[in-house]
């Protein structure tokens, strides 16, 4: 299972980020991944700079990712690791 | 710079400040007696027969700031030394009696004997007086004073008796800690308890261990506590004593207007009136004193309650502060059903305190975003916000019921609901209740009470990013938060 860890906290929050979880979510639901990719909410993972802060399960690393990049963040980081 | 409502709030301010200073600096144990030193310099005492009166009475102060009485479930108490043993005999008849010939008082009174005339002048007979304020009404030179104490006065429940001594004493099987008394007494002489000690040692652990993330959880009240600086700036300082990240609790109450509406549907028929559940002390006011109706209290959690339970969900790390206007949240937390969830309670004035003592300027911070509720969620701080996000989840998911709310401003406007509830005589079938007057944002913990409170709260609503309720809430799976109380109280 991959969880995706969407920070809503304030910053993120205000720059779109429960659209990005609703966007994610409607992938794994279009492609069926419900039972691989999880979509969480956390509040804030201390990264506002980058915001919307997306961490993939416990990596370190902080992806910033918006509505126009989140397709292909999906299918970069996520798609890749499913298949 | 800040404004202080009295001198009592600056007094329970500066002792707080010094209680968590000293917390900061690790030597709380051995220098809290040279706190009162420093608030009461002396040589002349403020208002007491000396300034050693006046220093016992701030180690009282000091003793409720550290905590208190660990073995005392409440969270008020009286400061015996501070208590002024205000008069006992409520009607008094003072020197402007004329002796008239009407002599009304006497006529009106209920009781033979209780009120009468002598030399040149009425008396009353304090061992007859039922206090019914007849004779006082009557008088035509208002000669009779009604000197009732005003901790007494403020009690909705007649929890405050008097002891031997003539001091002010709780009854806690009656009192409900909405904390109107220590409003009410002007001689500063009751006080909450405080957890600030045990606040900033979370904090500070947190951020050495990061075993835990710490998250402050703000009042939707804020919006008119901090006259003299922004929000944003305060949620800065907020962060910067520690908090790993500061969450609106109106969130909780978006929350709890969406399964409140959703119960109100499912029982009303059966019902006939339901009661709003957020207010700690209105729900301890139907306990205590109409007990009949505790079955009409919304089985809802507190906006409080409910964001916390989000929170501890999404981080398993999550130790949570909820900082508000309000003394009743302080005993909220400790309910049977209710332990574990909010982790501590702080008043706005407690967070000043800790800010200040941590030598941070919030007028010199820069703002922090924060933003984390609906319009309606934020509303829930004044009377009337919680009935109209109900109203808003009704019309926006198209219930088909018919709701009829009174929202009931201030304890009085409570009771008067209440009675007619409990002899089924109400006409409204919803009853939302606060016992401070205007809602949250005339708490008994305010740091400041303005005549557009509540316009600030409905500004500070708008800002919101996200408008109605369905919007703010759309990110989360409602099914996962358990918002139903198990015991009622």
């Amino acid at each position: 299972m991959i969880e995706i860890n969407v920070c809503i906290g304030s910053a993120c929050h205000l720059k779109g980020s429960y659209d990005v979880i609703k966007r994610l979510q409607s992938m794994i639901d279009e492609k069926k991944l419900c039972e691989e990719v999880l979509v969480k909410a956390a509040f804030c993972l201390g990264e506002c700079m980058q915001a919307v802060a997306v961490k993939i399960g416990e990596e370190e690393k902080v992806y910033s990712v918006n509505m126009k990049n989140v397709d292909w963040f999906f299918n970069e980081h996520i798609q890749k690791e499913v298949n | 710079m800040r404004k202080y409502v009295s001198e009592v709030q600056l007094i329970k301010y500066q002792v707080l400040r010094e209680v968590a200073r000293l917390t900061y600096e690790g030597t709380l144990e051995k220098e809290k007696n040279n706190i009162a030193l420093l608030v009461d310099p002396g040589p002349d005492p403020r208002i007491r027969c000396c300034i050693y009166k006046e220093r016992a009475i701030t180690n009282e102060r000091v003793k409720l700031a550290m905590g208190g009485d660990k073995n005392n479930h409440s969270v008020i108490e009286v400061l015996p030394t501070a208590c002024d043993e205000c008069p006992i005999d409520r009607f008094v008849v003072s020197d402007s009696c004329r002796g008239c010939l009407a002599h009304k008082c006497i006529d009106v009174c209920p009781v033979k004997g209780a009120i009468y005339f002598i030399g040149r002048g009425v008396y009353i007979n304090q061992k007859k007086c039922i206090e019914c304020g007849r004779c006082k009404e009557a008088c035509p030179f208002n000669a009779i004073t009604d000197r009732m104490r005003p901790c007494k006065r403020a009690c909705p429940t007649d929890a405050l008796t008097v002891d031997q001594n003539r001091k002010a004493k709780i009854d806690y099987d009656k009192c409900i800690q909405c904390g109107l008394c220590i409003v009410g007494c002007p001689f500063g002489a009751i006080m909450d308890r405080s957890s600030i000690v045990e606040v900033i040692e979370l904090l500070e652990k947190s951020r050495t261990e990061k075993d835990s993330h710490v998250y402050a959880v703000i009042a939707p009240s804020i919006a008119s506590q901090f006259d003299h600086v922004k929000i944003g700036q305060v949620v800065k300082g907020i962060k910067l004593i520690g908090f790993h990240d500061v969450v609106e609790a109106a969130l909780g109450a978006d929350f709890v207007a969406y399964k409140e509406t959703l119960e109100f549907e499912e029982v009303i028929r059966n019902k006939k009136v339901l009661t709003s559940s957020c207010c700690p002390a209105f729900v301890s006011l139907i306990h205590v004193k109409y007990p009949a109706l505790a079955e009409k209290i919304s089985s809802s959690v507190s906006p409080m309650i409910a964001v916390s339970k989000l929170i501890k969900h999404l981080d398993k790390k999550a130790r949570i502060v909820f900082v508000g206007p309000c003394v009743a949240k302080k005993g909220e937390i400790f309910q049977k059903d209710l332990i574990g969830i909010t982790d501590y309670v702080l008043t706005f004035e407690e967070l000043s305190a800790i800010i200040d003592a941590k030598k941070i300027k919030i007028e010199e911070c820069e703002e922090e975003l924060f933003d984390n509720a609906s319009y309606f969620g934020r509303i829930f701080a004044r009377t009337g916000g919680l009935s109209e996000a109900i109203k808003h989840v009704i019309e926006s998911e198209k219930i088909d019921v018919d709701f009829k709310p009174i929202s009931c401003d201030g304890v009085e406007e409570c009771e008067k609901a209440l009675k007619k509830a409990r002899v089924n005589r109400l006409d409204e079938n919803f009853i939302e209740g606060m016992v401070c007057r205007g809602g949250c944002i005339g708490g008994a913990a305010s740091l400041y009470y303005g005549p557009k409170d509540k316009k600030k709260v409905d500004e500070y609503g708008k800002l919101a990013l996200e408008k109605g309720i369905k919007d703010s809430l759309r990110i989360f799976d409602i099914n996962e938060i358990d918002l139903h109380r198990k015991i009622s109280k």
